[in-house]
């Protein structure tokens, strides 16, 4: 028990420190940014035409006027005592503008997610057990086009041929356009995320059905194989292979959740999808501070989330780590 | 008695591409010859790569893909075929691994050593066998890095004997085990052979052998160079080979007389006799020729000049 304990404790300061180091980042990035929040959202000509008590009066509202070292610690202040300050771009609490973009988000991250996993992990398989064959060599080939192909090109790709060509699927946003927020089935929604959800899983499936494949490449070389097919087993890729390589794939699977959510953002782009990633992309342009740490803060705590939860389950699942905790 | 396994100038190569298109075969076993009866036990010695584990993997089929077998393999007098090996593997012919190394990790030892069988038949079964060997019914649910050594092979030998084999292979059960643990595991192959199994005891360790063994196999550079009753090795007047003299020479209680030089491998096989660059007793002739292998007192042996050339 005084384990666990020392683990979780151990984990909470990781995560503290992940968590201020993040905020810090961007908000450094931002204030070194070139783009003068003013100028963006205001425009070079109405500025030009405004006095000064006007200007001094937006600087104050977009916070240029106020030492960076000062703004980022009052930011600190507020956000540790749960308040993460109001987006200036869409003039509503941060935490429910993020609300709202990680609802729209929060599936197609988990639709590209597990078929990538899902996928991924087959394929690595198929091509492992296969080695040198030709299920190899296609698996092989397949992930390394795409994993040399950038995800927004994939996107742009997907779009062209089944929006623009075929004209099968729609081509972009999350709900029809025009549509009322009630009137919007969940059919409707499912064709509008469907797209943007393939061209994040495919950019996702390569990274997997590479390490599964080199991981069940490895166990099949094993002399626990070679005892399994000397004693006439059957079903060895199922009931030895599967087995020793889901650990690890689990585990990857569980630490690539930022990979998602980093190619989400690209996405998003192409697709005019309103979710985090598209969120993220207007407050970083657009000057929007309290709503960028924001997002910077709660994408940090997803991806360590994620990790976290591959350290745990590792635990779980692991008869060699599981039968010597059961020992203390 | 029909042997229950006889190899017959067996050779097993493997082919590697080289540079561009060309292909070479590089020799694993060539000319393998020997009986093993039921009701005894054959061992099988050599040193690392003499092609030990090659001959194992024969039998049960389990060659790599990149090897080719050919040679006669009868088992209880019908051919061998890599389709009959395939039937009978796990029931009749079984293999005794070398350790823990060679279960799955992550599967407990009952379902394993049940091999995606199913049923209360095969769970007592199961039961029976662990317990034969002094394991208990809890010994199912741990997972093979909770065995200690002597364990794992007493849980390795119960897999192999649940359906009541006829031919077992055990390809070095012993390495890591303390002298009275080996003799432990000795003794349950002698008995497995008692109750009329054949068994073939493959191992580099002479000594442990001749404790067990009714009949010893001398492998040397991938051929069979003598085949010689146990009592062979009572003294060095009983065997033939100047290799097998040499192993004589080189059991601690002998003198450790050890022989210099390595076995050739591989591409490096000398015409003639395999080992006649480190023969004692070489001669011209030895280096020419396929050398027969000649029947001797009780036994075969590989050698133009068999038991002449014994130096002490
Ligand atoms: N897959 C393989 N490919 C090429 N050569 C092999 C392969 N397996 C074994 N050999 C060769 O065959 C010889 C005999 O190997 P092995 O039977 O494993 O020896 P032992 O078990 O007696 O130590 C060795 O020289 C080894 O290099
Ligand atoms: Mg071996």
């Amino acid at each position: 028990m005084r384990h666990r304990l020392g683990f979780a404790g151990k984990k909470l300061i990781r995560m503290a420190l992940l968590l201020l180091g993040t905020s810090l980042a961007a908000f450094l990035l931002m204030a070194a940014s070139p783009l003068d929040p003013l100028q963006t959202n205001i425009g070079q000509a109405a500025l030009g035409s405004m006095t000064r008590e006007q200007v001094d009066r937006l600087e104050e509202y977009w916070g240029t006027d106020t030492p960076p070292m000062e703004r980022y610690l009052g930011w600190l202040g507020s956000a540790l005592k749960g308040d993460f300050g109001t987006s200036l771009l869409y003039r509503r609490p941060v935490m429910e503008v993020i609300g709202q973009r990680l609802g729209s988000s929060l599936w197609l991250l988990l639709t590209a997610w597990t078929l990538s996993g899902a996928l991924g992990f087959v394929l690595g398989l198929a091509a492992g057990a296969n080695r040198g064959r030709w299920p190899d060599k296609l698996v092989r080939g397949c992930c390394l086009v795409l994993s040399s192909a950038p995800v927004f090109w994939l996107a742009l790709l997907l779009l062209m041929v089944f929006s623009v060509w075929l004209k099968v699927l729609p081509i972009g946003l999350a709900v029809p356009i025009g549509a009322e927020a009630a009137s919007v089935t969940l059919a409707q929604r499912l064709r509008h995320a469907l797209l943007p959800a393939l061209a994040l899983s495919i950019s996702g499936i390569a990274g997997i059905a590479l390490h599964t494949r080199e991981k069940t490449a490895d166990e099949m070389e094993r002399d626990y194989i070679l005892y399994a097919r000397a004693m006439g087993e059957r079903h060895i890729l199922l009931r030895h292979v599967v087995r020793n390589v889901a650990l690890p794939a689990i585990t990857l699977q569980f630490a690539s959740i930022g990979e998602i959510v980093g190619g989400s953002v690209l996405v998003e782009q192409v697709f005019s999808y309103p979710g985090l990633g598209q969120a993220a992309v207007s407050a970083g342009l657009g000057g929007d501070m309290p709503l960028l740490l924001g997002i910077a803060v709660v994408t940090a705590a997803l991806v360590f989330g994620g990790n976290l939860t591959a350290d745990l389950l590792y635990g779980a699942i692991d008869p060699r780590i599981r039968r010597e905790a059961a020992k203390r | 008695m029909t042997p229950i396994l006889t190899a017959e100038s067996l050779s097993v190569s493997f082919t590697r591409y080289g540079r561009g298109l060309s292909r070479v075969e590089l020799p694993g076993i060539r000319d393998l010859s020997l009986t093993a009866d039921p009701g005894q036990v054959t061992a099988v010695v050599g040193s690392s790569g003499s092609g030990k584990s090659l001959l194992a993997h024969a039998v049960l089929g389990i060659l790599p893909r990149n090897s080719r077998m050919e040679g006669t393999l009868l088992y209880d007098g019908a051919p061998l075929s890599p389709r009959r090996a395939a039937a009978l593997r796990g029931r009749e012919i079984v293999l005794v691994p070398q350790g823990a190394g060679c279960l799955d990790p992550m599967m407990q030892v009952g379902p394993q050593i049940r091999r995606g069988r199913r049923g209360p038949e095969v769970r007592t079964q199961c039961r029976q066998a662990l317990e034969r060997y002094g394991l208990g019914p809890e010994t199912e649910t741990l997972y093979p890095f909770q065995l200690s050594g002597g364990m794992a092979r007493r849980v390795l030998i119960a897999s192999a004997v649940m359906e009541g084999p006829r031919l077992v292979v055990a390809d070095e059960p012993t390495p890591g085990l303390d002298a009275r643990a080996a003799g432990r595991l000795l003794s349950h192959f002698r008995e497995l052979a008692d109750q009329g199994a054949g068994v073939l005891f493959i191992t580099h360790d002479l000594e442990l052998a001749l404790t067990v063994a009714h009949k010893v196999v001398v492998l040397y550079a991938g051929q069979t160079v003598e085949e010689v009753p146990a009592e062979g090795f009572r003294t060095e007047k009983g065997l033939a080979h100047p290799y097998s003299q040499a192993l004589w020479r080189a059991m601690p209680r002998n003198g450790f007389q050890v022989l210099p030089g390595l076995q050739p491998e591989g591409l490096d096989l000398p015409e003639g006799c395999a080992f006649a660059p480190r023969c004692p007793g070489r001669r011209p002739e030895c280096g020419r020729g396929q050398i027969p292998y000649i029947e001797t007192d009780g036994g075969r042996a590989r050698c133009l000049f068999p038991g002449e050339v014994s130096v002490s």
